[in-house]
């Protein structure tokens, strides 16, 4: 508990950023995601190959392998950015494949006749998902979103692992390996740091829940 | 208004649409009717096409129907189309379900859109549940409401895929006044309905589809009084009797 209180300042930091890296690969991944989704269940042959071949990569390749490639592949490529975006970008390309999933199981829960009733009024593809099927979608689509959005939190300490430095899984590996504190006081620390993001995320999205549920 | 010709639609191995050729001017009433499975759905959505066809031409208002995209889309309202299963928007107002279509596709300014849907829900009887959501309204004031919608686009062609075959026997009639006065007033219809009264009506020509054929093709008195083929004769002594 000492640990805890003396390092107040450093596990502050660590939470914040944390927090970080997870409202921008939050934002991106469900920008990104719902963009593929999109593709996934359009008319156009290309644009679906393109949003499965990404669902299918991301789906099914370990968070760290994604996360090695944009820390070591992009600067041998000459690509340079500070290593917060590249492992904040990777979180977000790797979530956008699951919140995709997310969406297109919303999408599929709405009946098809009103996609068809929204074509037959002369409504192209875009706005027909715009207007009709995604406002429709929103209420099925919450919990699994949830799911994945608290998961992408988590595994942000892997990029935090990778070196951004300074996130809330970087202040404990500082205080272990460091500067040689125990592990137990200060892991649980840290514990308690993520639970404080996680567990209000979790009620937060529990209360979109039942607001979107009395939306028809 | 409405040409297809040599149309031809399978459903994997199922021939669906054989070699349908028809021709609907301006203004006309065509009722289409025939046994479940012969392919009267399909017609219907292959006129807008919600359904690709495999082979054939359709036209409307001598315009060929575009593959897909922009085009398309444009075409398709000025088609309206009446679901059984009425499909309004379900996270919509009932004025709202009228006025997207105009305001998204037609451009028009949302309050001019608003006072062409109320205009159109009187008269289709429903301007008091202009604010309700789609599940609070009977079946038949859906069905009206979706009239309504259609409507909205100014379609050159209305097209009715057994709008009445979903609702009460009591509002049935309150659906099908509202198709009889659009009859009346020029509108270009293809319907698909057993109803017989709205045939005698409001029909200036009958379509008996059988197996993926126009099987027959005549005015209502001839058809109901002396069907041509056995089939037919079979068919209306079912729908007769219940
Ligand atoms: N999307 C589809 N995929 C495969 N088969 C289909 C599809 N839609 C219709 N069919 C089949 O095509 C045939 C014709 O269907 P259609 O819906 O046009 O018939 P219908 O005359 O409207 O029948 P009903 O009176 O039952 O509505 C049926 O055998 C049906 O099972
Ligand atoms: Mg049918």
């Amino acid at each position: 508990m000492h640990v805890i209180l003396a390092n107040l300042p450093l596990y502050l930091t660590g939470m914040a950023t944390t927090l970080e890296i997870c409202l921008y690969a939050g934002a991106l991944s469900l920008l990104i995601g719902t963009i593929l989704a999109g593709f996934r269940v359009s008319p156009l042959p290309p644009l679906r190959g393109v949003g499965t071949s990404w669902v299918t990569v991301f789906r099914n390749c370990p968070l760290t392998v994604v996360l090695f490639f944009m820390a070591f592949g992009f600067p041998e490529l000459g690509i340079n950015f500070p290593y917060f975006w590249f492992g904040t970008v990777g979180l977000a390309l790797y979530t956008s494949a699951f919140v995709c999933e997310a969406i297109r199981s919303g999408i599929n829960s709405v009946p098809p006749g009103q996609a068809e009733a929204a074509r037959s009024i002369g409504l192209g593809f875009g706005q027909s998902l715009t207007s009709v099927v995604l406002p429709q979608a929103v209420r099925t689509v919450v919990p699994p979103l949830g799911s994945v959005i608290i998961a992408m939190i988590k595994n942000s300490a892997i990029v935090g692992a990778f070196g951004v430095g300074g996130d809330l899984y970087a202040a404990g590996i500082t205080l272990t390996s460091a500067r040689g504190e125990a592990a137990l006081p200060v892991l649980t620390g840290v514990v308690i740091g993520y639970l404080l993001i996680t567990v209000p995320a979790g009620l937060l999205l529990g209360t979109l829940e039942r607001k979107v549920a009395v939306l028809r | 208004m409405i040409r297809a010709s040599a149309v031809d639609k399978h459903f994997g191995s199922l021939h669906v649409l054989k070699d349908i050729t028809l021709d609907v001017p301006r203004g006309q009433v065509v009722v289409v009717l025939g046994p479940s499975g012969s392919g009267k759905s399909t017609l219907c959505r292959v006129v807008n096409r919600l359904e690709p066809v495999d082979s054939g031409d359709i036209a409307i208002d001598g315009v060929p129907l575009p593959a897909e995209g922009r085009e398309l889309a444009e075409l398709r309202a000025d088609v309206g189309m009446v679901f059984q299963q009425f499909n309004l928007f379900a996270h919509k107002t009932i004025v709202d379900n009228v006025v997207l279509g105009p305001v998204k596709v037609r451009r028009i300014d949302k309050e001019t859109a608003r006072q062409d849907a109320m205009r159109l829900l009187e008269r289709v009887g429903i301007a008091d549940q202009a604010g309700k959501y789609p599940a609070q309204l009977s079946g038949g004031q859906q069905q009206r409401a979706a009239i309504a919608r259609a409507l909205a686009m100014r379609p050159k062609v209305m097209l009715f895929d057994e709008p009445t075959s979903a609702l009460d026997p009591e509002m049935i009639n309150e659906v099908l006044d509202v198709m009889a006065d659009l009859a009346a007033e020029g509108m270009t219809m293809l319907v698909i309905s057993h109803e017989m009264g709205f045939a005698r009506r409001a029909a200036h020509r009958v379509l008996f589809m059988d197996d993926g054929e126009i099987a027959e093709d005549s005015t209502p008195e001839d058809f109901f009084r002396a069907p041509r083929s056995e089939r037919a004769t079979d068919f209306l002594s079912k729908i007769l009797t219940h």
